[in-house]
């Protein structure tokens, strides 16, 4: 696979940054309420994410290593204070829906954690694509949440009617505790796939210590791999 | 000789009692009150109730089976669970909203969590906190004889005490959930469980006693018997106080930890009746405090014999 593409696919599959890395939990259980918003919130954040990424790979080797993370959070405020500004000119409904979250993704760890692990390492083609691809796991994963959060809370996808009259919205779905439950059976799914692919082509993926003095063997019986994460 | 030495693990004293004799206990003690809701609020409670019981024990057995482990459902604390949620329901729900509240109770709040025994939470609670949430409008509907009626802590709420009348509502004709009106059976219900020791007065006379003192000290009716009465009698608290917060599972194991544990629920119902936004406060204030319990039990943990005392250098 070449280097780009080999970024997409990590960004939105393999390290998905809303179901694998469990980075941005903020958004994401805050402004996911319906697919639209999560749509908006998760396209905004991947604008600014490939901006900042390109910014600081052009500047890596002039940012001093000391004051990288302050430098990192002038870049990006930059680009979130643009973004706030074009949507207030020319989405004001989106900018009404996401509110105080707009500013909050110059905290974004998302951003920031693809700053100091990739953008500040690689050329500034490859970070492009990899904030292109972490933006659109971000998306993907904000939208999923969304989609479910609004079908469930209020029986439409992207306010169209999908559900009969009759549907009855359960509405916590809507609201805080929603997201949660959403997130926690999206993850779950996740993870049941992975683990399904995972030993149909491979070696069982074992612990730090191995199977034989394992509390948990009568759990896994070997099979799944206990939550060894991988970090770039 | 040898024959008599017997060498085994703790625990080394052992009782006849198991979770399904108990469960089948707090079950029998739940009829008395689930019978008289039904006589009181006809046929239509009996459906709800029944439809909850049966949908708890069939999410369990299908969950149980999905998932290849062993099938548990004889030991009734699913149809407990089952039952406590339809008693927590107003007899005018829909039917599907019984069932969608037991399957958010059996697999959601119990098995994910590990399922009996290890549930953070009262599964019914959690269930009916859950439909509160969700279908406020139908979940707080409740008539009685046909009429859309106030519960009596509705009354309390806004002041009209002229409406409670204390004989009714010790007996239970008033409007409320199908469960929860009745506080003659539903304390005939308790003395069974308290003759039999699956329960303590502790947990339910601390929190019913802490409520009444809350409630007459900053309730702004001075010692009135009407009002106490009616934040005893007219709500959940009876219902709440002696089948939900006595919850082996959710509710602390050491003694001190009880008290702790209905204190707080106390403190916590009256604050949600007195000064929250609803009438009613028993279920948010139990499932609050099942979430409390581990901080209790690690500050309440008795110290083992010859652990304790000051040591002497």
């Amino acid at each position: 696979m070449n280097k780009p593409a080999e970024r997409l696919y990590n960004g939105i599959i393999k390290e998905n940054p809303t179901f694998v890395l469990m980075l941005g939990m903020c958004p994401t259980l805050a402004v996911t309420t319906s697919a639209v918003n999560g749509a908006g919130m998760g396209l905004t954040t991947t604008v600014i994410l490939v901006l900042s990424n390109m910014m600081i790979s052009m500047l890596r080797k002039v940012i001093p290593d000391r004051v990288r993370i302050p430098a990192y959070i002038v870049v990006v405020a930059t680009f979130v204070t643009l973004v706030q500004f074009l949507l207030q000119a020319y989405i004001p409904t989106l900018n009404d829906a996401l509110g105080i979250y707009i500013p909050l993704i110059v905290v974004n760890c998302i951003i920031l954690g693809r700053a100091e692990s990739y953008a500040s390492k690689n050329g500034v083609f490859l970070s492009m694509f990899d904030g292109i691809g972490m933006g659109l796991g971000f998306t993907v994963g904000l939208t999923l949440i969304g989609v479910f959060r609004e079908l469930l809370g209020n029986g439409t996808i992207f306010n169209i009617k999908v559900l009969p009259d009759s549907y009855e919205p359960i509405v916590i779905f809507v609201l805080a505790p929603g997201a949660f439950f959403v997130l926690a059976f999206l993850v779950a799914v996740q993870n049941k796939v992975k683990n399904r692919k995972q030993t149909e082509h491979s070696v069982m993926a074992t612990c730090d210590t191995g199977c034989a003095g394992c509390a948990s063997i009568g759990i896994c019986n070997g099979h799944i791999e206990t939550g060894k994460q991988e970090e770039e | 000789m040898g024959d008599m030495l017997k060498v085994s693990n703790s625990p080394h004293v052992r009782d006849k009692r198991t979770t399904a004799g108990i469960m089948r206990d707090v079950f029998i003690a739940l009829l008395p009150a689930s019978i008289y809701g039904v006589f009181n609020f006809g046929a239509r409670a009996a459906l709800i109730l029944i439809v909850s019981t049966v949908s708890a024990v069939v999410f369990e057995g299908i969950y149980q089976k999905c998932m290849g482990q062993k099938l548990t459902i004889s030991d009734c604390s699913a149809a407990v669970t089952g039952l406590l949620l339809g008693m927590n329901l107003s007899h005018t729900v829909p039917w599907w909203m019984a069932v969608l509240g037991s399957a958010f109770a059996i697999i959601i709040v119990k098995q994910l969590f590990g399922g009996l025994g290890q549930n953070f939470m009262n599964p019914a609670l959690g269930a009916r906190c859950f439909l509160m949430i969700s279908f406020a409008g139908q979940m707080t509907s409740f008539t009685y004889d046909g009429v859309t009626g106030a519960t009596p802590l509705a009354y309390v709420k806004n002041g009209d005490l002229s409406m409670i009348n204390v004989k009714n509502m010790f007996f239970g004709n008033i409007a409320g959930t199908i469960g929860e009106t009745s506080a003659f059976w539903l304390l005939v219900g308790a003395i069974y469980l308290l003759v039999r020791g699956v329960i303590s007065l502790r947990i339910p006379a601390t929190y019913i006693i802490t409520v009444a003192a809350l409630v007459t000290l900053f309730g702004g009716n001075g010692f009135d018997i009407t009002y106490i009465a009616a934040h005893v009698f007219g709500g959940g608290l009876i219902l709440g106080a002696f089948f939900m917060a006595t919850d082996y599972v959710s509710s602390p194991i050491t003694v001190k930890g009880q008290y702790v544990y209905a204190v707080l629920l106390g403190i916590l119902t009256a604050v949600f009746r007195l000064y929250g936004g609803t009438a009613e406060g028993v279920s948010y204030s139990i499932i609050i405090c099942n979430l409390l319990v581990p901080l209790i039990e690690k500050v309440t943990m008795p110290t083992p014999f010859g652990m304790g005392g000051k040591k002497h250098e």
